[in-house]
């Protein structure tokens, strides 16, 4: 019970008395008692102390949409506006754009995201509209910027901190560690750390080994931050937006190869929540877990397992801290195989830590191993060839999957 | 050991000049005194400002209390150590008291201070109370941290103090952090981020500063310069040991850190350049008499003779005694009497923190996420809205 606690900490819904929407789970049942039962109980750190619940009352039905329940189109958008069509990086640009906009708190900084407009464009504009103390063009010195950002969010203001490349954020790691994670526990409570750590990272086309870092697993084990990624332009706006209202430090991964990506989002406003996963395929057969890039790879291969006649439920997890694992734990229940598929390294990953979850709360639903499917441990070469081999390919997923399901 | 003779030698020249400055026995406690700092300011790259400092009885008598009081506090948590009340990383600011009593009377709670690990006085000197820090230090609930920070996590925030940081040299981005929000929001206020002589050899110190001056932001960066960084004398770690220049073209000034009043005057003089142009820098020169920490026996790397020397030439709390007494503002019995009150406080302030339970066992899960996103997520349509997430 203790360790369910512990991989619950800062995760969804309490056991209390909650109203639950059944409408998107296939699976009968699947209520309160249902969780009750499982060993998995995701248990907020507030249960704990039962003077929570009030808020909990308090709140409106859960219901778990605004998520893609089709494979292609993405929103439950109403029939009367439109929706706009554009790149991730814009829905980037427009969430931090409402945010400013609504909150005169929210500021960005990092290395020429003002007057260059960002190294992805992310900022393109803001500078001009907001000026040059809110949209701060920091001097490369990513452990003193990335600190000055905290200091800044401990008196209340809500810093966005930008990395140009995730990996040089390496040099601020004690930063985001001792300060920004723990400051919150160090001193009883006393200050918040409203921040928003994010850039792009993952392996791109041939940018060398230091460029190509993927530091998810790095940061995975420091207590009290949160960790999304996100992977279309719906998600990225809405991901942005509720990491910037969060209390709770978050940092925000992006992909270099994604920022192109086109898709139509709703006119209306809209936040997605930090803790949840995203259903992108339901289905029967296995269970594919992924998050960022390595999602349209999953599709990819999808396709083709489709036509061999399989059926995969690919669940894009989004939350890389904590895990949503009352999805994840629904689907387990449900198909009784799991593969992950992640572009972390194999050791130490995001799908190790997954792959450990899922066997400690839902080993009894499970039929065979996981299969937990990651980039080599190996820097990430030059050469476009074996680039390709160091990260995870839709043939591998398909070999992968068509194993598990014999 | 030369510079510190020289050093005393001066004070004792100066002690007669303040005699002859001072306007005899002042009754009313608001009536100014003028005193002569016992070295003239030193600066880089700025003017320093005058020796001559206003203050008041009413001030040097609360300077003596306070610092009696640091004092015994820091005397106290030495007696825990031992008994293994108070574990882990012990650092004593005895000795260095006129630092912080003299940075508070310069400035309100509206500036911020930032510092290292040797924090207990200055928690102390931003309004944190004896309770909060003794029972902080044993690990109980009452501790200003809940018990959960430890020595080296104080932290005040309605006092205007960010803590408490373990990392050398960390705070510095912190605090130039720190100045950031308040040219932010325009208050008219200043950032005292403190570190150490070791720290001063930290890259990410001159990363902040130059952002600090890049932006003019209201930073005072403030050297606690006591000549060591644990074991290692500060000539052998540093090849300038002038750390006020350090900052090129950030202006800086050296101080007399055990003279209260001179840090005083320091510290005002550095809020009123800060609001205007910018960072500034100040060493003060001072001296601790335990070792870095209480694990540090302090004399493997310095002579007996040298702290015991300090200590009679320069002890803060006695320049302040000194100076009561040559006014005549008490006598020797009732700051003697002062000095008994104080102890009986801490004494007290230590009985009721060990009455004070541990903290809960769910105490461990609490705050490691501060409550509540604080909004609700809610799909395009608005019609589909999720709950608020404790």
């Amino acid at each position: 019970m203790a360790a369910a606690i512990l991989h619950g900490v800062g995760a969804t819904t309490p056991l209390s008395s909650v109203k639950y929407n059944n409408s998107r789970r296939s699976l009968p049942g699947s209520g309160i008692t249902e969780r009750k039962r499982a060993s998995f109980v995701i248990q907020c750190y507030g249960s704990l102390s039962s003077g929570l619940n009030i808020g909990i009352n308090r709140a409106v039905k859960l219901s778990t949409n605004a998520v893609a329940t089709k494979q292609d189109s993405v929103t439950a958008s109403t029939p009367s506006k439109p929706g706009h069509e554009l790149l991730l990086f814009e829905a980037l640009r427009e969430g931090l754009e409402e945010e400013m906009e609504r909150d005169p708190w929210v500021c960005v900084m990092g290395e020429d995201v003002g007057h260059y407009g960002g190294s992805y464009k992310v900022t393109k504009g803001l500078a001009d509209k907001y000026g040059d103390l809110r949209v701060l063009d920091t001097p490369i010195a990513e452990n003193s910027f990335t600190g000055m950002g905290i200091g800044a969010a401990m008196t209340g203001l809500r810093p966005i901190v930008e990395g140009m490349n995730m990996g040089f954020l390496l040099l601020a790691f004690n930063q985001i560690s001792n300060n920004c994670g723990m400051l919150h526990y160090t001193s009883g409570g006393q200050f918040k750390i409203p921040i928003v750590i994010r850039g792009p990272g993952g392996v791109g086309r041939q940018l060398g080994a230091e460029h190509s870092q993927r530091l998810e697993s790095y940061f995975q084990s420091i207590p009290g931050i949160q960790m999304v990624a996100c992977s279309t332009p719906y998600n990225a706006k809405g991901l942005m937006k509720a990491a910037i209202r969060s209390d709770n430090p978050v940092i925000l991964f992006e992909h270099v190869l994604l920022y192109n990506l086109k898709e139509r989002i709703p006119d209306e406003e809209y936040v997605l929540s930090l803790e949840e996963s995203e259903m992108v395929r339901t289905g029967d057969h296995v269970t594919i877990l992924t998050y960022s890039r390595m999602r349209y790879h999953v599709m990819q291969a999808a396709k083709t397992l489709v036509n061999k006649g399989y059926d995969p439920e690919v669940i894009d997890i989004r939350s890389l801290k904590p895990f949503d694992l009352h999805t994840i734990g629904n689907s387990v229940k449900k198909t009784h195989r799991v593969v992950i598929v992640e572009e972390c390294m194999r050791t130490g990953g995001i799908g190790a830590s997954l792959t450990a979850s899922i066997n400690e709360h839902f080993h009894d639903y499970l039929d065979a191993p996981i299969v937990c499917l990651s980039s080599q441990d190996v820097p990430t070469p030059y050469a476009g060839t074996l680039e390709d081999w160091t990260v995870v390919q839709p043939a591998q997923i398909v070999a992968a999957v068509e194993q598990l399901c014999r | 050991m030369a510079q510190l003779i020289r050093r005393a030698a001066a004070l004792n020249k100066s002690l007669p000049a303040a005699s002859f400055a001072a306007r005899g026995l002042a009754t009313a406690s608001t009536s100014s005194i003028t005193v002569e700092t016992s070295l003239p300011f030193t600066g880089h790259n700025i003017d320093p400002p005058s020796r001559s400092v206003e203050t008041s009885p009413q001030e040097l008598l609360t300077f003596f209390r306070d610092m009696a009081l640091m004092r015994r506090m820091e005397i106290a948590a030495d007696s825990l150590y031992k008994a293994k009340l108070i574990r882990g990383f012990c650092h004593l600011y005895d000795g260095q008291e006129a630092v912080c009593v003299g940075m508070e009377a310069a400035i309100n709670r509206k500036d911020c201070i930032i510092t290292a690990y040797r924090d207990h006085c200055i928690f102390l000197g931003r309004g944190g109370t004896l309770l909060e820090a003794f029972a902080e230090l044993m690990g109980r609930k009452d501790g200003c941290s809940k018990g959960k920070g430890g020595s080296m996590h104080f932290y005040k925030k309605e006092g205007g103090f960010y803590g408490g940081h373990g990392i050398v040299g960390a705070q510095v981005p912190l605090g130039c952090g720190l100045a950031f929000a308040q040219k932010y929001s325009k208050d008219e206020s200043v950032t005292f981020a403190m570190y150490g002589d070791g720290a001063a050899n930290q890259g990410q110190l001159f990363e902040a500063l130059n952002m600090a001056a890049l932006w003019d932001l209201p930073a005072i960066l403030v050297c606690e310069n006591n000549h060591y960084g644990m074991g290692t004398a500060e000539w052998r770690a540093a090849k300038s040991p002038a750390y006020y220049k350090r900052g090129d073209y950030v202006p800086g000034l050296k101080v007399d850190g055990m003279d209260a009043l001179a840090v005083k005057q320091a510290c005002k003089f550095a809020k009123e350049h800060a609001l205007k142009n910018g960072p500034i820098i100040l060493e003060m020169d001072t001296y601790r008499y335990h070792g870095h920490s209480m694990s540090d026996p302090g004399s493997t790397y310095r002579t007996r003779d040298e702290i015991s020397g300090v200590r009679q030439e320069r002890d803060p709390i006695e320049r302040i005694r000194k100076l009561v007494l040559a006014h005549d503002l008490a006598t020797e019995k009732e700051l003697k009497d002062t000095e008994k009150e104080v102890r009986k406080e801490v004494d007290e302030a230590i009985a009721q923190a060990k009455e004070s339970p541990m903290p809960d066992p769910s105490e461990l899960f609490s705050n490691v996420y501060a409550k509540g996103l604080g909004t609700e997520s809610f799909g395009a349509d608005r019609k589909e809205v999720r709950t608020v997430l404790p």
